[in-house]
């Protein structure tokens, strides 16, 4: 029984040996081909990152030394979380384009600008892995980037001119909230208009500034000294000629992209530059 | 002890050991003698296989594993469309009324690139692998995964097609997928960006659905059609590392598919329908060395076979329940 089992089949691998081998490295050739090929379109994600091609303004918190997100695209899950959780719906999430960047929160602020209507930074909170850093508690202390009035000739203010109506038009779907008129909901920006001898909506709905005056007042948000911003980030400033004033930015400036999103000018005059913070020019 | 073993050997994609005659029992053997005794005619199988298929049950267990797939995945979609914050986040990462879950290899990728341990993550991981190891480690892949979903669709219109002779079926080493799981790791441990999650396409789909979707889904589409074009369920098979991790977590997962050598016919439709149809190796006649065997951890518990199966030699078993109880 034995003796058959063990020599009946000898010949037969003999014949196979040279196909089997054969099989074999086909085998092997497809399944490097399948590797180089899967691993290629793996790395072509890093492409992105050259000359930070993805770069964009993140959330608050978003790790970030300096230029570099390298820490951040790492440390994201890339669950949304944060998308979820965010009051005016500022968080969008990156597509396949943005390469290791894929499903990475960011902010479009001259679409939606994030206004910290949510007080607590819920996005900071709701990040499992600390992309957005849980080091910081307040609006002041985030650093997205840092407002720079990229087109004062555009500018309402410069020009000396008023500004009457909805800030970006009465089709704009931009939240903000506005505590004179609901303190726990975000309203659409369109439902808000302004009736302004001379434009400064930049300054007036600032979230750091509201803050400020808040605190002035004896009133700081949600009843908590800790929400007041040490400094401020933007005030008007008288032009040397007389006519109109200039917004000048200043070292409180978070980056949240509110004065972006409500400059009725087109494009927008003042603008966030993601490379740059209150913590480094 | 050789279930731990041979679970490994699967997940790194190495052949079944055939057992050496010596090594298979002897009460075996003699049902195994018994049985070519009384060979299975054509028509006799026929008959078997005809009967089952009138079976209601059928597909019970496909019924059942797709149900929950959609409902958990739209748990995802409804939370956030209605804010009602039962499932925020999505599948790589998410919280259940407030408590914090991750993806296991979602959460390896980042902790190999991020290089921190993040406590939140750590919660989340814990919760989850303690979840899998109850529930079968790989059982994620078929009743959770979407890719898995649609993979299997496009799979029907693969052997529709390959029947006709319209798609071929490259076959790879099934080795190549340790090979990925490791280059993967490196690569995230080495870049320092979860480089694997650009291309997965189970992070890519969860965001879709929740999301909205996004030009991402062109590359969920390119994988569809080499799958049905070229390779049947190639991704799943050949290249996901998200399987290894949850196979690794199978491999003490209590949660499993049992063979019954006595009843089966060795007819092999099982392994016909299985998409890992190498831990169904030992429903070849001569390979089953117990009355019982566990089927590996590279199974995914999806219970097409139990379904399929006109013997029923082929069922789940908790492991310790049926003495608990």
């Amino acid at each position: 029984m034995k003796d058959t089992s063990t020599a009946q089949p000898k010949p037969k691998p003999r014949r196979k040996t040279k196909k089997l081998r054969e099989q074999g490295r086909r085998e092997f050739l497809r399944s490097t081909a399948l590797l180089v090929g899967m691993v290629g379109a793996s790395l072509a994600g890093l492409i992105p990152l050259i000359g930070q091609a993805n770069a964009r303004l993140r959330p608050p918190g978003a790790l970030k030394d300096r230029l570099d997100e390298q820490e951040f695209l790492s440390a994201c899950i890339k669950c949304g979380q944060c998308v979820q959780v965010c009051p005016v719906e500022a968080i969008k999430l990156a597509d396949i384009t943005d390469g290791v960047g894929i499903g990475v929160p960011y902010i479009e602020a001259r679409d939606q600008a994030c206004d910290f209507s949510c007080d607590g930074l819920q996005c900071v909170l709701a990040c499992p892995t600390g992309a957005l850093t849980h080091d910081i508690d307040y609006p002041a202390e985030t650093r997205m980037g840092f407002a720079r009035l990229a087109r004062p000739g555009r500018c309402l203010a410069v020009r000396g001119q008023p500004f009457k109506g909805a800030a970006r038009g009465t089709d704009h779907p931009g939240l903000l909230r506005f505590e004179a008129v609901d303190r726990w909901n975000p309203i659409p920006l369109a439902e808000h208009p302004f009736d302004l001898p001379l434009c400064d909506l930049c300054v007036r709905l600032c979230p750091i500034e509201i803050r400020i005056a808040q605190c002035d007042a004896g009133t700081p948000p949600s009843g908590d000294p800790n929400q007041c911003p040490p400094l401020h980030a933007i005030r008007m400033q008288p032009m040397p000629t007389g006519r109109g004033t200039i917004p000048v930015v200043e070292d409180g400036c978070v980056g949240c992209g509110v004065c972006e999103m409500v400059c009725p000018a087109e494009p927008a005059a003042i603008v966030v530059d993601i490379h740059r913070s209150a913590d480094f020019q | 002890m050789s279930y731990f073993v041979d679970s490994l050997r699967q997940l790194a994609g190495l052949k079944p050991v055939k057992p050496a005659p010596e090594q298979i029992p002897i009460p075996i053997q003699l049902i195994y003698k018994e049985k070519r005794k009384t060979p299975l005619t054509r028509e006799a199988l026929r008959a078997a296989e005809d009967g089952h298929a009138r079976s209601p049950s059928r597909h019970k267990w496909r019924n059942r594993r797709w149900i929950t797939l959609i409902v958990v995945n739209l748990l995802f979609v409804v939370s956030y469309v209605l804010d009602v914050q039962l499932v925020e986040g999505a599948l790589t990462a998410s919280r259940v009324i407030g408590f914090h879950l991750a993806d296991l290899n979602s959460a390896l990728q980042v902790t190999l690139a991020y290089k921190h341990i993040v406590i939140n993550l750590l919660i989340g991981t814990l919760t989850v692998l303690v979840l899998w190891i109850l529930l079968g480690g790989r059982t994620f892949c078929s009743w959770v995964c979407p890719y898995h979903l649609v993979a299997e669709w496009a799979e029907s219109l693969h052997l529709w097609l390959a029947k006709r002779g319209w798609a071929i079926d490259i076959q790879l080493h099934r080795s190549v997928r340790a090979v990925f799981y490791v280059i993967f790791a490196l690569l995230a441990l080495l870049t320092g960006y979860t480089v694997f999650e650009t291309i997965s396409p189970t992070g890519i789909l969860s965001r879709a659905l929740i999301y909205g979707p996004g030009l991402a889904l062109l590359w969920i589409l390119a994988l569809l059609a080499f799958e049905v074009l070229l390779s049947r369920r190639a991704w799943c098979r050949y290249v996901c590392p998200i399987g290894i991790t949850y196979g690794l977590v199978g491999v003490v997962s209590p949660l499993r598919v049992q063979y019954n050598m006595q009843s089966c016919h060795h007819e092999g439709d099982c392994r016909k329908i299985c998409m890992v149809p190498h831990v169904l190796d030992v429903t070849i006649r001569g390979r089953a060395t117990g009355l019982t065997t566990d089927i590996g951890a590279d199974c995914t518990r999806c219970g097409l076979c139990v379904d399929i199966c006109p013997t029923s030699s082929l069922s789940f078993k908790f492991k310790g329940l049926e003495k608990a109880l």
